[in-house]
């Protein structure tokens, strides 16, 4: 059992019992009256996978698939299933997940509890939007099948819900046809964010999947330039190209100090947004979807202090000018950040009480960690986002205040009437303690 | 590798296993002592493989019974291409120490069951002219220490019987594969502090078992250092050895 940090490695945090779950009947509780917190493959960044103090439920041995019916392709699994495992079955057979996040090594149940967004959210919504039901077990020992016609208020509750409504045993999702594995995907590069906004109106009529990179070490007239990448399920009866071997490479190690530093994202970002790309062609759907799973380990990259991930949304209205002042900081700040990702967010939302997509643009970025000074940076543009009534991503965050997360998540307290009394988060004590 | 009989199904490291045969079409006859997980394990197989799977739930301590238990599987497998022996547990060593019953017990499930079913399937093997016999041994079979020897020695009683098989069967076209793993993060070592680099995680060994497997090896370390781990171990001198708290 290694993966007791978050994908940040930030912060730091002992649980006192560390609880492996292997059977989707029984939700297994810790003898003494700790708290608890399912935690699934610790791919979520700051601490909202994280109980300090507590006992983490650990649900990777729950992975085990229950039914699939290949004609209707609808699939349900025990929630510690990997969604790369779901994958390699579905795949093969026509089927692909209705929503995926930018990493295939997240549990189902973890995909529910912060429901998850991908490139497709303008048509698609988040990935509660496909979820048809669920068992919740809490530690009363009630169990409670969940699906949007049933048990309501747990189903709003626990999709986004942060694994705080009791422990998921399993999901059943409807996925989606799909012709073949390829990826028709398309790139394009844009000077500024109007430009952005513009390609926006253009393509997503026309295409499913849509994620832009934006240099964020730019300044000036350079500021919001970035590539725009689109991308569709290929066609039936496409030529296929022909297989690329890709093989992972690993970080070895975490170096003492960052690599990430200003003149390595600097450089980087000047050659990601200079190198010459295809303009169009045929791709396999990992390095589409999954661009860094095959760096394995990247998050050793920012060394033993680790990183901040910043993700928020920002409301149509503002999103131009807001996005503008947080983009001018960052740079003003020369605290740049490898990888910038821009999306519109469509108006289909999952209802769940907690979750973060709603229509809007939303920004992710992240940040070496360099203490206050990091710090700092991020709550001035905590600033930005409160001010245009955006939000912040609570399975990307280990510093927003509990004032922001307030102000973020209106519902936080309907929300917390459904929370099992015998969980608990390093993440939810510290949003509700300031 | 078509028709596969797994005995001891609901170990994690028989599950591994059975998965990453699945997903080359494997059919499964599964036979373990927990009637529900075994059918949790057989549904996900049944997924996996896109095949039906049989499961049947048994005491293997009833050596009486085997075999009539291998005729079924025969059957309604159509023929066993692939056995794996899977099955056992890690006696409280202590416990053992004061009660010969218990002692007694462990050997019973651990060596002479399998040995029981290994000897039925061999014959079965033999008289086809072909068939895999994959056992689960251990490297705790490889020199006794005072921490587990009665588990060990069970273990390493199946290790020479395997042996002998081994010698016996190879002119017949039948391969029989001992698997020695190292420690395993399963439940059956849920009770130890899991850390350190000797420590692997049962698709690990999985994976190695379906190489050695390809490769139609005898017997195999997993991970492969314990293989130079015990080197060491089985050649320290017993008069240094006996001194060791191992």
């Amino acid at each position: 059992m290694t993966a007791l940090s978050s994908w940040g490695r930030y912060p730091h945090s002992k649980p006192r019992q560390i609880l492996p779950c292997r059977d989707a009947q029984i939700l297994t509780l810790p003898a003494e009256p700790l708290s608890c917190l399912p935690f699934g493959n610790g791919r979520s960044y700051g601490d909202v996978c994280l109980n300090d103090d507590g006992a983490l439920l650990c649900t990777r041995g729950l992975d085990r698939l229950i039914a699939f019916d290949p004609a209707m392709g609808l699939l349900r699994a025990e929630a510690g299933l990997l969604l790369s495992d779901i994958l390699a079955l579905i795949v093969p057979q026509g089927w692909f997940l209705p929503v995926t996040p930018g990493t295939q090594w997240v549990t189902l149940g973890g995909a529910v509890a912060n429901d998850v967004h991908g490139k497709n959210h303008h048509i698609a919504g988040s990935f509660g939007n496909h979820v048809r039901a669920f068992e919740l077990l809490r530690s009363d020992g009630e169990r409670l099948i969940c699906t949007p016609k049933q048990n309501i208020e747990w189903f709003q509750a626990t999709v986004g819900g942060l694994g705080l409504t009791g422990l998921i045993a399993w999901v059943e999702i409807q996925l989606q046809r799909i012709a073949n594995p390829w990826i028709v995907a398309e790139n394009r590069r844009f000077a500024s964010l109007d430009e952005f906004l513009a390609l926006n109106d253009d393509y997503e009529a026309r295409y499913p999947y849509i994620v832009s990179w934006i240099d964020c070490a730019a300044r000036g007239r350079a500021l919001g330039r970035g590539i725009y990448m689109a991308g569709m399920h290929a066609p039936p009866g496409l030529m296929k190209p022909p297989p690329v071997e890709r093989r992972a490479l690993t970080v070895p190690f975490a170096p003492p100090i960052s690599l990430i530093n200003n003149p390595s994202v600097r450089g980087f970002n000047w050659l990601y947004y200079h190198l010459p790309r295809p303009a169009r062609g045929l791709t396999p759907y990992q390095p589409f979807f999954y661009p860094l799973d095959n760096l394995l380990e990247w998050n050793r990259l920012y060394g033993r202090r680790g990183f901040f991930q910043y993700q928020c949304v920002i409301p149509p209205l503002d999103a131009r000018e807001a996005l503008r002042e947080i983009l001018a900081r960052i740079a003003a700040s020369g605290q740049g950040s490898m990888l910038a990702v821009l999306k519109r967010f469509g108006k289909r939302t999952s209802g769940g009480l907690l979750s973060f997509p709603r229509p809007g643009i939303t920004l992710a970025l992240d940040f070496p960690n360099r203490g206050q000074k990091t710090l700092a940076l991020l709550e001035r543009l905590d600033e930005v986002t409160r001010q245009a009534g955006g939000a912040v991503y609570p399975a990307k965050d280990a510093r927003m205040s509990g004032d922001s997360f307030r102000q973020y998540y209106p519902q936080w307290e309907v929300f917390s009437r459904s929370i099992d009394l015998r969980f608990s988060s390093s993440f939810w004590r510290r949003v509700m303690a300031n | 590798m078509r028709n596969i009989l797994i005995i001891g199904a609901t170990s994690a490291i028989a599950e591994a296993t059975a998965r990453r045969f699945a997903a080359a079409g494997a059919r499964f006859y599964l036979v373990g002592r927990n009637a529900e997980k075994l059918a949790a394990i057989a549904r996900d197989l049944e997924i996996r493989s896109g095949q039906p799977v049989t499961r049947e739930s048994l005491d293997l301590d009833q050596l009486d019974l085997h075999p009539a238990l291998l005729e079924r599987a025969k059957q309604v497998l159509g023929g066993i291409d692939v056995a794996f022996i899977a099955h056992g547990i890690l006696p409280d060593q202590a416990a053992c120490q004061q009660s010969v019953e218990k002692t007694l017990a462990a050997i019973q499930t651990n060596a002479l069951s399998t040995i029981s079913l290994a000897t039925l399937l061999a014959n079965t093997f033999e008289q086809r002219g072909r068939g895999l016999l994959i056992v689960i041994s251990s490297v705790a079979g490889d020199r006794g220490r005072q921490s587990n020897y009665i588990y060990g020695a069970a273990k390493g009683m199946l290790n020479l019987f395997l042996q002998g098989l081994r010698n016996r069967l190879s002119k017949k076209g039948v391969q029989v594969l001992t698997i020695k793993p190292g420690f395993v993060d399963t439940p059956m070592t849920a009770a130890f502090e899991k850390k350190g680099l000797l420590w692997a995680q049962p698709d690990q060994i999985a994976k190695g078992i379906v190489v050695a497997v390809e490769r139609g090896r005898d017997e195999v370390y997993l991970p492969g250092f314990w293989r130079w781990i015990m080197l060491v171990i089985r050649h320290i001198p017993e008069g240094i050895f006996k001194r060791l708290k191992l």
